[in-house]
């Protein structure tokens, strides 16, 4: 049977082959419950996921965990819109942030004293959308004819673009003329936006916003996922495959691409408003770079493409995100993220045991050593107190003035993550030992006293190494190619 | 007419235009053989200017350098081309070989991390704050104040000198080796159709690492020279000046190197000649102007012929 399986098949699909071989598998109760979940349709889980957000307010009252509900389900509604141009379109947007400042700032606009207006919010947001939408098209056209790479570059010189006139649109000098023309308050932005009204039901609480953005985004999901499925959905899918294949099966190709892009940002512009009216400010520095970069990670760790995989993604990637801001809850993310991957990685099991306890002997036995020989190798502070402040601090060296061998240390400790991908076998399994040892050490020494840093470098490194090991996001599945 | 105001912004343009035209070169010289947009090109021309920044440093600092001022130039620049061209290759070695045949997306996103990653490491390493090389002097006042008299009491300092004499060396030395080298053929052959060169037994992996190491070089070299002739140095100083010599490399014909150099004198001017005349907070929005309407009227560029797409 086995060597039957080897054989090359004519005839037979690899994919349809292992595909049917992984059903198989499927059994006892976990087996069928995957079976029986697989059965339900998707807006089942939609809904059970927007259920499960509308009880968040109700469980705490405390205002920052909604706040950070709210963000996610606005990082939710931009990972959303990108996924239409990224994941379906194939389309490589790097100015997507700009279409969501767009949003925040038009709507600012049209309701605040910044111009005296303060129109209907019901009236506004269509016009904000449709504005977006048309900005969309605008940027797209020029590079419609030309490879797709001309048009990623293209979007991010529109977002610096963008950025300027965000931050620069208080004063316009001009052939030498200076005039104090104030359009988006350049970098005070515009204050005093109004709160939502809508027809009369005035949104002021936090709450509130909360729950408007989950009702936007329910919505959302659900005609994104109507158009999905639709000939527009399956055709979007199509050109990212293959648009030569695509256009030569009748596709309007350029269009269809325009559109993908124009409804993406209009998703964006949306988003914008509930930004804006919830802040009731907005600053140009909200829009820029290190955002596109997040919005990014969240596509591409759940899996661009995947509805389900975004979701997921843009949960994650924010909490995480939030939960680094805090030094002593960021150094118990990051063992427990190491341990955990350590656990699911190495097999046999005996490597899991001489890696883990290699790495804690080795930690011990170069703290004795080095701090034997300085030691103001040792007095400086942990990140964390308690059990593992204690273990830390006989386990990693916290020299007195961290600065400068903590800059060195990472450079090292970049080189040696480096080198351990070109080894193989027990080479990189004994490898891995000094190599954690000296990430503990950059972690507590470095790391941890920037976190507004190491928050952007690690979303540098999941784009590179995701892109790198699982192109696909950690919940989809390869796609296999046929030829 | 002004002439002051017009020669102070040409000298100023072809200075920042031999900078664009060398970090352009390198662009243009990956994507013409990977078909890749390194977005972390005008992060290796930030890490130029840093090692620049610290062979200053290790000779006693900028005011008070203890050693003759050619060698020094002449260390920096070796060392921020060496720097430059390994962290390139090793760019290549680490983030980009294994997404050749992978879709198009995925090289790009990739290349974005990288430039993110970099970006924000120098950030860590360096601090964000600007430093500034505060030039040191020769023969007896800082090389980027003294200098020639030109017509209409124009100065032009010793330092856009160096600049524009060593982007000429430089791209006659790059010449050289892509038209007259046994390597540069190879490199041309791959740019020219990357599975006939692999038969032909050419080492496809040598040349495409030989691209990178030369054109993350230029950068690095250009980045020594911005920050000579302008002094400052932080870590998100590549992000527009890559942005820029991608338009320069996109005006002149992606992939065709003299088409680099011309694109790059010529944002250059644009945008020093936009800063004197029209508006200095938006010369950015000229310079993307341009790029624009190159992609609507010539999309294949000034010197580039047009891509027939091959199926």
């Amino acid at each position: 049977m086995d060597g039957e399986r080897d054989q090359p098949q004519v005839g037979v699909d690899e994919w349809v082959a292992s595909h049917a071989e992984r059903r198989e598998q499927r059994t006892g109760l976990v087996g069928r419950v995957q079976d029986e979940l697989e059965r339900l349709p998707r807006p089942a889980f939609y809904l059970a996921f927007g259920v499960a957000a509308a009880f968040l307010p109700v469980f705490t009252s405390n205002g920052y965990i909604v706040r950070v509900g709210f963000d996610t389900l606005l990082y939710m509604l931009l990972a959303l819109g990108l996924n239409i141009t990224v994941g379906y379109a194939g389309i490589l947007d790097l100015g997507y942030v700009a279409f969501y400042g767009f949003g925040a700032f038009g709507y600012a606009m049209l309701a605040s004293p910044q111009f005296g207006l303060h129109w209907d919010t019901l009236f506004i947001i269509p016009v904000v959308v449709v504005a977006t939408a048309i900005l969309g098209l605008l940027v797209a056209l020029p590079s419609r004819r030309l490879v797709g790479d001309y048009l990623a570059i293209v979007t991010l010189f529109f977002l610096q673009f963008f950025v300027t006139v965000y931050q620069n649109g208080n004063s316009v000098s001009f052939f030498g003329l200076t005039r104090h023309l104030n359009i988006t308050g350049g970098p005070n932005g515009i204050p005093n936006v109004d709160n939502f009204d809508l027809g009369g039901l005035k949104i002021s609480s936090l709450k509130g916003y909360f729950y408007a953005a989950l009702i936007t985004f329910i919505l959302v999901l659900f005609v994104v996922y109507l158009v999905d499925r639709s000939r527009t959905g399956r055709a979007w899918k199509s050109l990212r495959e293959d648009s030569l294949a695509a256009e030569l099966m009748g596709i309007p190709v350029n269009r269809l691409k325009l559109v993908a892009f124009a409804f993406g940002a209009a998703i964006a512009g949306l988003t914008g408003t509930l930004f804006a009216a919830l802040n009731t400010a907005v600053f140009s520095a909200d829009f820029d770079v290190p955002t596109v970069i997040i919005i990014y990670a969240m596509l591409i760790l759940g899996g661009a493409g995947t509805i389900g995989g975004v979701i997921i993604g843009a949960l994650v990637v924010n909490v995480s995100l939030e939960v680094l801001r805090t030094p002593g809850h960021a150094t118990w993310i990051f063992y427990v993220l190491v341990t955990a991957t350590l656990l699911v990685k190495i097999r046999p099991w005996r490597w899991l045991v001489i890696v883990l306890g290699g790495t804690i002997g080795f930690g011990y036995a170069a703290h004795a050593i080095i701090s034997s020989i300085w030691p103001s190798s040792v007095g400086g502070q942990t990140s964390v107190g308690g059990g593992l402040g204690t273990f830390l601090h006989g386990w990693v060296l916290h020299p007195k003035n961290p600065m400068m061998v903590g800059n060195v240390t990472f450079v090292i400790l970049v080189l040696a993550i480096l080198a351990l991908t070109l080894l193989q076998g027990w080479q990189r399994r004994l490898a891995m030992i000094p190599t954690l040892c000296l990430a503990a050490f950059v972690w507590e020494n470095r790391l941890v006293v920037e976190p507004s840093i190491t928050r952007l470098i690690l979303l540098g490194v999941i784009l590179i190494v995701l892109m790198n090991a699982r192109p696909q996001g950690l919940l989809g599945s390869a796609r296999v190619e046929i030829v | 007419m002004n002439w002051n105001l017009f020669v102070t912004e040409l000298s100023a343009g072809i200075t920042h235009g031999c900078v664009y035209a060398l970090i352009a070169l390198g662009y243009s010289m990956v994507y013409g053989i990977l078909k890749l947009l390194n977005f972390a090109h005008g992060d290796i021309y930030m890490v130029g200017a840093y090692i620049g920044l610290g062979i200053i440093t290790v000779f006693g600092g900028a005011t008070n350098v203890h050693v003759n001022v050619v060698l020094m130039l002449f260390l920096m620049f070796a060392a921020a081309m060496l720097g430059g061209g390994l962290l390139g290759v090793m760019i290549e070695r680490f983030a980009y070989r294994r997404l050749r045949t992978a879709p198009r997306i995925a090289p790009l996103i990739t290349a974005l991390g990288v430039s993110f990653f970099l970006e924000n490491s120098a950030q860590l390493i360096l601090g964000a704050q600007q430093q500034s090389y505060n030039s040191f002097s020769w023969p007896s006042s800082p090389i980027a104040l003294n200098g020639f008299g030109l017509p209409a009491q124009v100065r032009v300092s010793y330092a856009q000198v160096i600049v524009v004499a060593g982007t000429i060396i430089l791209v006659i030395a790059l010449t050289y080796f892509v038209q007259r080298t046994q390597t540069g053929k190879a490199m041309r052959a791959v740019s020219f159709d990357r599975e006939a060169a692999a038969m032909m037994g050419i080492d496809v992996d040598r040349v495409i690492v030989v691209t990178f190491f030369i054109g993350s070089a230029l950068a690095g070299a250009a980045g020594v020279f911005n920050s000579i002739a302008y002094q400052q140095v932080f870590p998100t100083m590549g992000f527009q000046a890559g942005l820029f010599a991608f338009t320069a490399a996109v005006v002149g014909g992606i992939g065709n190197l003299p088409g680099s150099v011309l694109g790059g004198l010529l944002i250059g001017l644009a945008e020093a000649f936009s800063i004197g005349y029209i508006s200095s907070t938006f010369s950015q929005a000229i310079v993307f102007a341009i790029l624009i309407a190159v992609m609507l009227v010539r999309p294949s560029g000034l010197l580039g012929r047009a891509a027939v797409q091959k199926v």
